[in-house]
């Protein structure tokens, strides 16, 4: 398998690595250390130029009127978008667009055209509204929230918890169980309007990440058209667990990408920085920390970009994705640890990015399902029960 | 840990002995009204109390302010300006009218 890039793939990473430099990191220098949104008029300026790049809208479907461009190039440029200071949650603060949920593009074409399509323009937000106080990572049996038919509506009674996003969204996709029996095939997705009678946004779930909180839903009799069921009753586990495979490649790219800043900064650091009257580059407890940071970046490096080929191909992607995952979270956690160490005061302090890095990155290890569930999934593909 | 800031209002004599920590307050009129929700941030220079301080200068109608100490002084200010706008309906006055904040419906 040859993942070198292309000279096209090498012109596209490059110009959105100028962009990363010359347009986010100056505005940054002014924004609160801990902000995940530009001002209004820089956000539409920025998003402007993206136009201009013809990369706005990476993850839409070219159909959709995204840009085409392959599985493997977008890894490539969440990698570039992710080295700022707010890039692992917020990558160039947004200004590269979306497809927002993806599982809407499976969607009736009526769903489409009240949900989709306007989510695509900008005009209107969904959440992702899954994981309950009952678990998040088993959800086909955690889910607890209950769906029963009532003619032609469904009546929701339950609660969710750590939703991104619910408190602002015009309508979330929202897992409920529609047979008690059935396990995981007896969940169903409903595309739910947050401002039906019942819906509640409860609390803010304040967390490591400083920056956005997540929020806690509750449903009370909340009546939902059978319209609104994604897909078919009893198969929303597919379309929760396909999400799943498919959001660990980016997630560990800008895991990838904050490492490669952090090391990159250490890099220029260590020559620079003397102690006992010798550059910490000179030490070797220093040099080990940063042949420890090359190997893991190059690890996490070459098995996302595997997982994003693999995907791009076509072929089950499901044990590439979670190895993906597993080894770019954790290796890039102590990749960050590792330049908190070598920058010493200065890596603890607001004044430099990695304290920033420090906390979000403690949650990539959690949030998109935590790394023992990615072993959980490669050792169950590696024990019998394989999806190759 | 409480939604609402709930400790008593404290005399803006107080402001010089204040912490120069991260975090967020309240400002109150004579009444003990709400009138502005403020937060100290990373680059907030001394903190709460330079933001209070600030705050209070330019706001003639502050008598009294009360704060918590917090790294999450982002995410806690949003939550206490929707749970204020939850409860009255609207912004504080000093805050003026916001945009991007979500919709709470608190217990």
């Amino acid at each position: 398998m040859d993942l070198r890039p292309t000279a096209e793939q090498e012109l596209i990473v490059a110009m959105v690595r100028r962009f990363v430099r010359e347009e986010i990191l100056p505005l940054e220098q002014h924004l609160d250390p801990d902000a995940d949104e530009l001002p209004a008029d820089d956000g539409a300026r920025l998003v402007a130029l993206v136009r201009d790049m013809g990369l706005y809208g990476l993850d839409i479907p070219p159909e959709y009127g995204g840009p085409e461009i392959d599985l493997v190039t977008r890894t490539l440029i969440a990698i570039e978008m992710s080295q700022h200071r707010a890039g692992l949650y917020a990558p160039c603060y947004g200004v590269f667009g979306g497809a927002g949920l993806a599982q809407l593009f499976e969607a009736t074409e009526e769903q489409k055209q009240r949900y989709l399509y306007p989510t695509l323009r900008g005009e209107k937000k969904g959440f992702f509204g899954l994981t309950e106080p009952s678990g998040g990572s088993d959800p086909a049996r955690a889910i607890q929230t209950r769906a029963v038919r009532d003619g032609n509506e469904w009546v929701v009674n339950g609660s969710k918890i750590f939703i991104s996003g619910a408190d602002k969204a015009d309508y979330g996709l929202v897992f409920a169980r529609t047979d008690a029996d059935k396990g995981r095939n007896g969940v169903t997705c409903f595309i739910v309007d947050t401002d039906t009678p019942g819906f509640h946004v409860r609390r803010i779930v304040h967390t490591l990440r400083a920056a956005r909180y997540a929020t806690e839903l509750s449903f009370e009799d909340m009546r939902v058209p059978h319209g609104n069921v994604l897909g078919d009753v009893n198969k929303g586990f597919a379309i929760a667990n396909d999400r799943l495979s498919r959001q660990r490649i980016p997630y560990a790219a800008g895991c990838v990408g904050v490492a490669i800043k952090a090391h990159e900064m250490a890099l220029e650091y260590v020559p620079q920085r003397e102690t006992f009257g010798a550059p910490l580059s000179s030490r070797q407890a220093i040099q080990w920390m940063l042949v420890d940071n090359e190997i893991d970046i190059r690890q996490s490096r070459w098995l996302t970009l595997e997982a994003a080929d693999r995907a791009e191909r076509g072929e089950p992607f499901r044990t590439e994705a979670a190895m993906a995952k597993l080894v770019a979270t954790e290796s890039a956690s102590r990749v960050v640890d590792r330049c908190i160490q070598i920058f010493g005061g200065y890596g603890v302090s607001k004044d430099f990015p990695f304290e920033r890095w420090y906390r979000e990155m403690r949650i990539r290890r959690i949030g998109e399902g935590p790394s023992e569930v990615q072993r959980h999934i490669i050792a169950r593909d590696l024990l019998g029960a394989s999806l190759r | 840990m409480a939604i609402r800031l709930e400790k008593p209002w404290q005399e803006l004599a107080s402001i010089d002995g204040l912490p120069g920590h991260m975090g967020v307050f309240e400002l109150a009129d004579a009444q003990g009204q709400v009138i502005y929700i403020g937060f100290a941030g990373g680059r907030s220079q001394f903190g709460l109390r330079g933001e209070i301080a600030a705050s209070t200068a330019r706001m003639a109608s502050a008598l009294g302010f009360r704060l918590e100490v917090t790294t999450a002084y982002l995410t806690r200010w949003q939550e206490l300006l929707m749970v204020y706008r939850a409860d009255h309906g609207r912004w504080p006055a000093e805050n003026g009218s916001m945009s991007g904040l979500g919709r709470l419906s608190p217990v």
